[in-house]
């Protein structure tokens, strides 16, 4: 860890947003991970996807479970709420805080373990739910805190450290996830901010339950030869589907349109996505077929990244529950307890 | 871009922005640090090797470093809470001097055995005071001629003692005949060829730019008693043939001369004390410190104001009329000052004191011996590398070489020159000057300790306490400036940001990871695909439009893109370094110091 704060000042040139903040105003304290850990770049993504999206630091909530990941929110957006819940447990306990407050802007952060073993139920019924969030999971394939043990999404066949060979079959939190229901769904890597920092924005402005798995490298314990989550691996093994630039306000695609050419995706809210093409005729569209892409590379010990499933008019829990559009929290104690009259006629009409 | 070659001793020696400005290139982050610690004798030895008058310029220096302090470009005043302002360096510099213990057996000596070179230095000023203890120190025997009694020149006569103690430029010139080989006498020089016909090895001129400029206007003869030139009346105060001025005084002029010419006036009577300058406030050539200073003796400073004419009264001089003037620029950006057609302002006064500049004079120096002089400035023709003139065994520095300058210059000239005299004496070239000596040193102490102070403190600059202006007014050798204390000074010595302890890049152990990158608060540090240098500054994390400052680029990444860091805004506080999972980037202290003559 380091024992400095970071210095107050800054490049006299940095930039504000339409808001008036700078992107230093959207830091949070010094990390105390490990020096090069890449939950570190995942935090400077949000930071900067957050500044990008001129969004009001005190209308995130930013909720965690159990782990190095779940340390990291105390990282970034220190002016927003924040909540380190149980292990495994922030899916339900975001749940409960969405359905209470609507208007925030919902981040859980959580890890391979955290999400893929002890949280496994609470993941898979927040996807099906169709929670209004951005999930990201900091997956680096080991326990970081208890000295680098396999986590339930190392591949089969990974080496540890000190040797040990992976025989389980790791779990695919992406392919989970479209399987289980989930509006947005991609992969990215923490050594490619390029990519990850738009894949961000445009997850925390989907109106859905949106999934970012995110392969960042555990440096202290799963950075070496015969891993799959090392930067050197992801490196030579990513197989970027497109490259995504997130536009808000419906502006025209601009006239120069890249080799691969491009996908414009109009959001409800009246913004666009726009996928550059890299994989020619992928669809993120497309649920079956972007399950069988994610299986084709992993067959050939690739890291499918990118956009990978989308679904262009979600709906969420809120719709679902036909929830009135006033946050239950703002709401008076008549209309939360409308009294015995109205608990009689409901009674009624269900005899 | 190329791959910076870091082995270049120039290349870091520029990151530290202090020392790259200063003529002489002290090591300024070191002494700081040692000030900081307390180490002050210590400090003080770093300055008197490199600068031979701490004391003295730690109050009188032009301070070309403060300008180029990295803290001007980096503090921001909403964190700060005042203005960007530079490290107070020079004053740093005098609280080494202030506060260090006897050095006298630190001080060098001259070999018991002199190597029999005689060399003859004309004026006793710090060029060629630089120059005596550089070559006495190894032998040479060397003889300063001053026409004043004693050693210092311009430091003794042209700088008031309310701002430069006597006892400071005695005790300084005592460490430099101490070492032993230096002679002084007094004796006005009127023929270089009477001296070369002496048996000199070598001379070198240091006789400064002597004569101040006048002003001939209508009146100028008739008001002769009441009109003197700056410099001159300034040596005469120093001396004590002056000791009174009139109640109403007009300063001309508007460099440092006029600043000490109007607040010496205000010690000998002066009650209505006026600088008067042709040019705008702004565009005066006297620091912004001592305009200051003389403004708060309730001195002020008209501008924009010709001088006319003096008008004469009963044969006594009693005021002078101005022009009104504007500043208009043609296109190349040109000044002229333009009258503006307002009535001529008439201001009344007893003495008037013209400080409009100094000229160089060489009457003495006959035309015939060999050394060849610029026809158009009439000054002698001087090689700015080796200062030696065109006759072999004639070197000139300090405002003798060039023209007015300051101090500081002055001992970094000396500083060449007798590296020049030395190799002319050894049969060696001139033009092959020795390399910078240059020290590298890991500043890493543990995992996340290091052997310097780096966290950044973003204190204001701390004011030096100044005697009360009554009391100051009183007396004239009443120092003004009472110096930082202990205290102060270790405030003012932690705003250095320690550009020396440099950032240091191994390509080869890097992942790539972005540590470094996501902690930098200044946006210094970048990964990307390599380019020219024009279309790689504005691809930056922060565009780097300084293009003064260099940039650092580090090749042989695994992805093949390169590293760049703009050293612009870099606070030196090694978070990059403490973030590195693998050691790419250390922490490593460059010493650089100038080689002198001899230490080659």
């Amino acid at each position: 860890m380091t024992y400095l704060t970071k210095p107050k000042l800054h490049h006299p040139a940095l930039k504000r947003n339409d808001i008036g903040f700078t992107r230093r105003d959207y830091e949070g304290a010094v990390s105390t991970l490990c020096a090069g850990c890449g939950h570190d770049s995942i935090s400077a993504s949000i930071v900067q996807a957050c500044f990008e999206l001129s969004i009001e630091p005190h209308r995130v909530a930013k909720l965690s479970g159990i782990g190095c990941s779940s340390k990291a929110p105390t990282y970034f957006l220190g002016d927003s709420h924040g909540f380190n819940t149980v292990h495994g447990r922030m899916p339900s306990v975001l749940t409960g805080a969405n359905l209470a407050n609507r208007e925030l802007i919902y981040m859980g952060v959580s890890g391979d373990g955290d999400s893929a073993s002890i949280g496994l139920g609470q993941f898979a019924h927040l996807m099906r739910r169709g929670v209004n969030m951005t999930y990201i999971v900091m997956n680096n394939g080991v326990y970081g805190l208890t000295k680098g043990q396999f986590s339930a999404t190392a591949d089969k066949g990974s080496v540890a450290k000190r040797g040990a060979v992976n025989n389980d079959a790791g779990i695919d939190l992406a392919s989970l996830a479209i399987i289980m229901g989930a509006s947005f769904v991609a992969r990215s890597f923490s050594g490619d901010k390029g990519q990850l920092t738009p894949l961000i924005k445009a997850a925390m402005s989907h109106p859905g339950a949106a999934i970012l798995d995110v392969v960042s490298p555990c440096v202290a314990f799963n950075n070496h030869a015969g891993s799959t989550k090392s930067y050197d691996f992801v490196r030579d093994h990513n197989a970027a589907v497109n490259r995504l630039d997130l536009i808000v306000g419906a502006e025209p695609m601009e006239a120069d349109v890249p080799p691969g050419g491009m996908i414009e995706v109009p959001q409800v809210d009246g913004s666009n996505l726009r996928l550059r093409r890299i994989t020619p005729d992928y669809d993120p569209s497309d649920k079956a077929g972007a399950l069988g892409f994610i299986q084709e590379k992993a067959a050939l010990g690739e890291v499918a990244t990118g956009l990978l499933y989308l679904e262009p008019l979600p709906r969420d829990l809120h719709g679902a529950l036909n929830t009135i559009p006033t946050p239950l929290n703002q709401l008076a104690e008549q209309d939360l307890c409308p009294g015995q009259a109205a608990l009689d006629a409901i009674n009624a009409s269900l005899r | 871009m190329r791959a910076t070659d870091i082995t270049d001793p120039n290349y870091f020696h520029k990151v530290v922005d202090c020392q790259w400005a200063c003529p002489a290139h002290t090591p300024v982050p070191e002494y700081i640090r040692l000030i900081a610690h307390g180490r002050y004798s210590d400090a003080y030895m770093i300055n008197w090797k490199s600068n031979v008058f701490p004391g003295i310029l730690g109050r009188t220096c032009d301070r070309p470093c403060e300008p180029a302090c990295r803290r001007t470009r980096v503090e921001d005043e909403t964190v700060v809470g005042a203005r960007k302002e530079p490290v107070a360096i020079c004053r740093l510099k005098r609280v080494a001097a202030d506060f260090k213990d006897d050095v006298s057996g630190l001080m060098p000596r001259a070999p018991e055995v002199s190597n029999g070179r005689k060399i003859a230095c004309i004026g006793a000023g710090p060029a060629s005071l630089t120059v005596a203890r550089d070559l006495a120190v190894m032998g040479y025997e060397v003889t300063l001629f001053d026409q004043n009694p004693q050693l210092g020149g311009m430091i003794r006569t042209q700088i008031p003692h309310f701002r430069l103690p006597v006892s400071v430029i005695d005790e300084e010139m005592d460490y430099i005949t101490s070492v032993g080989n230096i002679a002084f006498k007094q004796r006005e020089v009127d023929s270089l060829k009477a001296v070369l016909a002496e048996d000199w090895d070598a001379i070198f001129v240091g006789t400064g730019a002597p004569r101040g400029r006048d002003l001939a206007i209508p009146g100028r003869d008739a008001a002769a008693a009441n009109i003197h030139i700056g410099i001159d009346w300034l040596s005469s105060v120093s001396f004590g043939h002056v000791d009174t001025v009139g109640k109403k005084v007009i300063v001309l002029g508007g460099g440092n001369t006029a600043m000490d010419c109007c607040r010496t006036a205000r010690r000998l009577g002066g009650e209505t004390v006026k600088v008067i300058v042709r040019s705008g406030f702004e565009e005066m050539k006297a620091s912004p410190w001592e305009k200051d200073d003389a403004m708060a003796e309730d001195i002020p400073i008209l501008n924009f104001m010709t001088p006319k004419a003096f008008h004469v009264e009963d044969g006594r001089l009693v005021g002078m009329t101005f022009e009104t003037v504007r500043a208009e620029y043609d296109e190349k950006g040109r000044r002229s000052l333009v009258p503006t057609g307002d009535p001529d302002p008439y201001v009344e006064c007893d003495d008037v004191l013209v400080a409009i500049g100094q000229e160089n004079a060489f009457p003495w120096i006959e035309r015939d011996i060999g050394l060849e002089f610029d026809a158009r400035w009439d000054m002698p023709v001087v090689d700015r590398v080796t200062l030696q003139s065109t006759h072999p065994k004639v070197f000139f520095g300090g405002d003798a070489a060039f023209g007015p300058e300051n101090i500081i210059w002055a001992a970094a000239h000396g500083h060449d020159a007798a590296i020049s005299i030395h190799k002319l004496l050894e049969g060696e070239d001139l033009k092959d000057r020795p390399a910078p000596l240059m020290d590298v040193v890991s500043q890493k102490m543990g995992i996340h300790e290091w052997s310097y102070d780096n966290d950044i403190r973003v204190d204001p600059r701390f004011k030096v306490p100044h005697r009360a202006l009554e009391e100051s007014l009183a007396n004239l050798s009443a120092e003004v400036e009472l110096g930082f204390d202990p205290v102060l000074a270790f405030k003012e010595a932690q705003r250095c940001l320690n550009c020396d302890i440099q950032t240091v890049f191994a390509p080869k152990l890097c992942i790539e990871c972005d540590a470094c990158v996501d902690i930098c608060p200044m946006d210094s540090i970048t990964f990307a695909d390599n380019g020219e240098e024009q279309d790689l500054r504005l691809r930056l994390t922060a565009p780097a439009l300084n293009a003064d400052q260099d940039l650092y680029i580090g090749e042989g990444l695994p992805t093949g893109r390169v590293m760049v860091k703009d050293e612009d805004v870099c606070l030196h506080c090694g978070l990059c370094a403490e973030r590195c999972p693998t050691g790419a980037w250390d922490m490593r202290k460059y010493f650089i110091e100038m080689t002198h003559a001899g230490q080659a």
